[in-house]
């Protein structure tokens, strides 16, 4: 189906369906009950999980596949969100040109970055892209947003925001009650949800989440595409070995930038759309914190597979906020069964890594996933099955010893 | 003129930060060939030793006054350091006014430990990895040091006082034959580019003068041929690694008076450096040291009046855009050797 | 006029000068050997000819255009195809995807941006990579890991991604270095079928004797960055200045 295998096409759905009913996957335990806190199924963490899966899906295609990290994808994103927030200011509150205009932006910025980043490889390239992205985050933030020069593209510290007197030639400036209009595709409202109660459950479905995932399964769907590809084939290659790519008659260079700017253009739709669902764009989005959690979105699913980093930014945004949102009170309230001297024993060891301390979390969890799992959350599935199938049947074949494990590159 | 002279002196201590951080960075890529990301949190981790080296100065007990009372009538109570009633009132106080100097003798045990326990405990297991590993868990190990540092000292910055006879500003444009007072500059930042000579000075004669020295040089070369001469380079270059970490220290910890040390600091230093290392020459330590320097005085003339009524903000951007144009005309840096970082 | 042509090539590296005034010409068709002692300046000379290192002085002409001042990826592009001396292949890929990437380089040309074709269905490619692994001996081992496989299938392996590409000019750097006697004379016997089915020029740089009486038609005595002699494989045997340069020095 699609000029997919049938592997692929099932893997598609899979994502399709899953995507379509999250809004009650998400949402196992009842309104009220103590669980609630870690339903997810609401439209702003939804809406972030699509989102970040196509940031994250974006920076696969270049890290997974040619092997470049890039630690400056958050200028994409960052500039992506700039750029749809001018088209609504601009031309109008419909989406899709200025989700058109994020990507084009971001592509061309990728160009610029990728021309002069993929000039050299390994370290010396992530540094490159690392300061490229701070340089970035440096103009938005003074640059280019002192709200007293003419030339305010960013309006600073205080992020660009939507007002009353923006043109918004092809659209309303204001709504008939006289508020900022809201982001629309064709008619359909961002913002809009409409609420379902099934006993004591309330599903929301969310007009914003459903933009957001079907434009994720297109650059799913296109991702797959480019994997199975022969551009895909080249781009491992690249990864693989650059020298044998060189004395095979095929210039990496074009092939890595090619994967460059279709990454950048990732980011860029990403942060075109967080700005559709929300319309303000601020510097902190290209901070080089935003690019190190795309990267460990990535690694943590899986760097180089096709699932890996939509599980990965969906385990990163999901953790993120039911972590932040534990607090002392909630701890106490788990740990109550103890005896209290062991309750609040348990309280203040806790403590350190929830709430606030989300991102001491982030970071063990960062080390860890690269010492003990390299290849992420797939190939950590990939055993446990493996585990299961062994005690089943004992492996045929030749000893492990002369076939060292390949790394994951495509997904199975 | 003087506002250029002033300039000059400030981008000296701020080029001196990078070229400290730099240095570091340069040790550990030319001796174990892996990039430390979290070197920017060893700098930040040096500044607050300096912090807590003052707080364990002003650990006090606490006596009671019976000649005098407090506004509720009752014996006052009287906190006193514990250094002044060890050493008296005159030398106890000149202890804790001194803190941030005196603070190196806690920073060099402590980053030297800590580096090597890095080196050990983790780092020497990704020297068969990919270079993405070794970024990878650097930059996990950053935030995680960082976010420590943030659960224990809050997220605000934490003022650190220079001795009281160092606090005051020099009269510098009385020795280039200025009028009075027409270049005023703090003593504290002049002493930190001095002092950040002497460690870089010291560093190069270790490297250069001592056995030890010779033996790291030899192995940056060429690693392979020392270790046929039966030398156990690795425990050398993990020494290395705890020296680029106390230098990094040091940096940090006598940075703390002109900057309030705040968790994320390291992070904000090390973008830099890293973009110093690379116009310098990826493993080039003169390079990494010029470039410091040659970079913190560019940012600081990029934030001359004069040029920014013509290019406004361009200080923010100046060292990025240096280092693209010194990548796109010479794409080793300033220094840098061949074949270093080239597959 | 032979398919190669070096006139007067001299490289120096600092004080050293590595080859000094080399002229070699290798017919179409043939198999050229290039022995000499370590240091003759054989991988240097390789070197010169795949665009790696460009020459101080001289030309290097191939099939009437230069090679000088091209890129690998250029010069390969041009019909010649390299063999590492330690075998260069792309271990994360499979065996079949090894080849398939030198077709499409074949095909497609230095880059092309194929981004919605799919691999699997390029009938075409497949067929040629299988033919290719069936020529080395190797289809059976189609879709394992290219990095799982041994040394020696390695070396057939990169072997397979050069024919593929059904090279002009086929450079061998060392193919029997660090084999054993049986698995060197399975590879003389198939580059000696590869040269008999296909006719393709090649070069090879070669320490063993063994190997280069087996192959070569012309022998080109390299010592001290210049060549001593050139001449058939019968007449170098016995030539005494190859025996002093050569022999001499190993034994």
């Amino acid at each position: 189906m699609l000029g997919l295998n049938r592997q692929d096409t099932a893997l598609l759905i899979i994502v399709a369906v899953l995507t379509l009913l999250a809004p009650f996957i998400l949402n196992p335990f009842p309104e009220g009950s103590g669980l609630a806190t870690l339903n997810a199924g609401y439209p702003d963490l939804m809406q972030r999980f699509v989102i970040y899966g196509i940031f994250a899906i974006g920076f696969n295609i270049l890290f997974g596949l040619t092997g470049y990290l890039s630690f400056g994808h958050a200028a994409f994103l960052g500039v992506g969100s700039y750029a749809a927030v001018w088209m609504f200011k601009l031309i109008g509150m419909q989406v899709i040109p200025a989700v058109l205009f994020s990507m084009a932006i971001s592509a061309i910025l990728a160009l610029g970055i990728g021309y002069v980043s993929l000039r050299r490889s390994g370290i010396y390239f992530s540094i490159l892209t690392l300061a490229f992205a701070q340089m970035c985050y440096n103009l938005a933030y003074s640059v280019l947003g002192n709200p007293n020069s003419r030339f305010n593209l960013t309006n600073g510290e205080t992020g660009l925001q939507l007002t009353l007197d923006d043109p918004r030639i092809l659209g309303v400036q204001r709504t008939p009650d006289g508020g900022i209009p809201v982001p629309n595709f064709f008619g359909i409202e961002m913002r809009d949800s409409y609420d379902l109660h099934l006993g004591d459950w309330v599903f929301t479905f969310s007009g914003g989440y459903y933009f957001a995932a079907a434009v994720m399964l297109i650059a799913f769907y296109i991702a797959i595409r480019i994997f199975r590809s022969p551009f895909g084939l080249m781009l491992r290659g690249v990864k693989s070995n650059q020298t044998r790519l060189y004395y095979t008659g095929i210039n990496a260079r074009p092939y890595t930038l090619a994967a460059f700017v279709i990454s950048g253009t990732y980011a860029g739709l990403a942060g075109g759309l967080l700005a559709c669902m929300d319309p303000l764009a601020g510097a902190e989005r290209m901070q080089w914190t935003a690019s190190g959690e795309v990267v460990l979105m990535t690694i943590l699913g899986g760097a180089g597979t096709l699932i890996g980093p939509v599980l990965g930014a969906g385990f990163i945004k999901y953790f993120e906020n039911i972590f932040s949102k534990i607090n002392d009170n909630v701890l106490h309230g788990w740990f109550a069964f103890l005896p209290d001297g062991l309750e609040d024993f348990m309280v203040t060891l806790v403590h350190p890594f929830v709430g606030k301390g989300w991102h001491l979390t982030l970071g063990i969890l960062f080390m860890l996933v690269v010492i003990f799992l390299p290849g992420g959350l797939v190939e950590g599935g990939q055993r446990i099955l493996g585990l299961f199938r062994r005690r089943k049947a004992p492996p045929p074949g030749p000893d492990p010893e002369h076939h060292p494990k390949p790394t994951p590159h495509v997904a199975e | 003129m003087d506002a250029i002279i002033l300039q000059t002196l400030n981008g000296l201590d701020k080029g001196s930060a990078y070229a400290l951080i730099a240095l570091g960075l340069t040790i550990i890529f030319g001796t174990l060939g892996v990039v430390n990301f979290a070197h920017g949190a060893l700098f930040m981790l040096g500044a607050f030793c300096a912090v807590v080296f003052n707080r364990l100065l002003s650990l006090s007990y606490i006596t009671i006054d019976p000649t005098q009372t407090d506004f509720l009538g009752n014996p006052l109570k009287v906190e006193t350091p514990y250094v002044i009633g060890w050493f008296g009132p005159e030398a106890g106080q000149a202890i804790i006014d001194w803190s941030v100097p005196l603070s190196i003798l806690l920073v060099i045990p402590v980053m030297g430990l800590l580096g090597l326990a890095m080196e050990r405990g983790l780092i020497r297991y990704f020297y068969r990895r990919p270079h993405a590993d070794q970024i990878l868990v650097t930059f996990g190990l950053a935030i995680v040091l960082q976010e420590i540092v943030k659960y224990f000292f809050g997220a605000n910055p934490i003022p650190t006082p220079a001795p009281p006879a160092m606090a005051g500003g020099a009269d510098v444009g009385m020795l280039l034959g200025f009028p009075e007072n027409a270049i005023v500059y703090p003593v504290w930042r002049l002493f930190y580019t001095f002092f950040a000579a002497v460690v870089i000075a010291a560093v190069f004669g270790f490297l250069q003068f001592t056995t030890f020295g010779m033996v790291v040089r030899a192995g940056m070369a060429d690693r392979e041929t020392v270790q046929l001469l039966g030398i156990d380079i690795n425990r050398r270059f993990a020494v290395m690694f705890a020296i680029a970490a106390i230098v990094a220290g040091l940096a940090g910890a006598m940075y703390a008076p002109i900057n309030s040390p705040n968790y994320h600091m390291g992070m904000d230093f090390l973008v830099l450096s890293f973009v110093v290392v690379v116009v310098g020459g990826m493993g080039s330590l003169p390079g990494a040291v010029a470039a410091g320097f040659l970079l913190g005085i560019l940012e600081a003339y990029a934030s001359l009046d004069a040029v920014k009524q013509i290019l406004p903000s361009i200080d923010q951007i100046i060292i990025y855009i240096v280092a693209i144009v010194i990548l796109l005309t010479r794409p080793r840096g300033l220094m840098g050797r061949k074949g270093v970082m080239e597959e | 006029m032979g398919i190669l042509e070096v006139k007067n090539v001299s490289k120096s590296f600092g004080g050293l000068k590595a080859l000094r005034d080399v002229n070699l010409s290798v017919a179409e068709h043939s198999v050229h050997a290039i022995i000499g002692p370590n240091g003759a300046g054989k991988s240097t000379l390789l070197n010169v000819l795949v665009g790696k290192l460009v020459p101080d002085t001289g030309s290097v002409m191939f099939d009437g255009q230069s090679l000088l001042g091209r890129k690998p990826y250029e010069i390969n592009q041009m019909g010649i195809s390299r063999v590492f001396q330690t075998p260069e292949i792309f271990g994360d890929l499979t065996v079949i995807e090894n080849v398939m990437i030198p077709c499409f380089a074949k095909r497609d040309g230095v880059f092309r941006m194929h981004a919605f074709e799919t691999v699997e269905n390029e009938a075409e490619i497949v067929a040629q990579a299988e033919a290719a692994l069936a020529d080395v001996g190797m289809l059976e081992r189609r879709d394992m890991h290219a990095a799982a496989l041994s040394r020696g299938d390695k070396r057939r392996l990169e072997l397979a991604m050069c024919l593929v590409q059904e090279p002009r000019l086929l450079l061998l750097d060392e193919p029997t270095a660090g084999m054993a006697r049986a698995d060197t004379n399975r590879t003389i016997e198939l580059l000696r079928q590869i040269h008999a089915k296909r006719d393709i020029t090649m070069v090879i740089i070669e320490h063993d004797m063994h190997v280069v009486f087996s192959l070569a038609q012309r022998i080109t005595v390299l010592a001290q960055g210049a060549p001593l002699v050139e001449d058939t494989p019968e007449n170098i045997k016995g030539h005494p200045k190859v025996r002093e340069a050569y022999l001499g020095e190993a034994a």
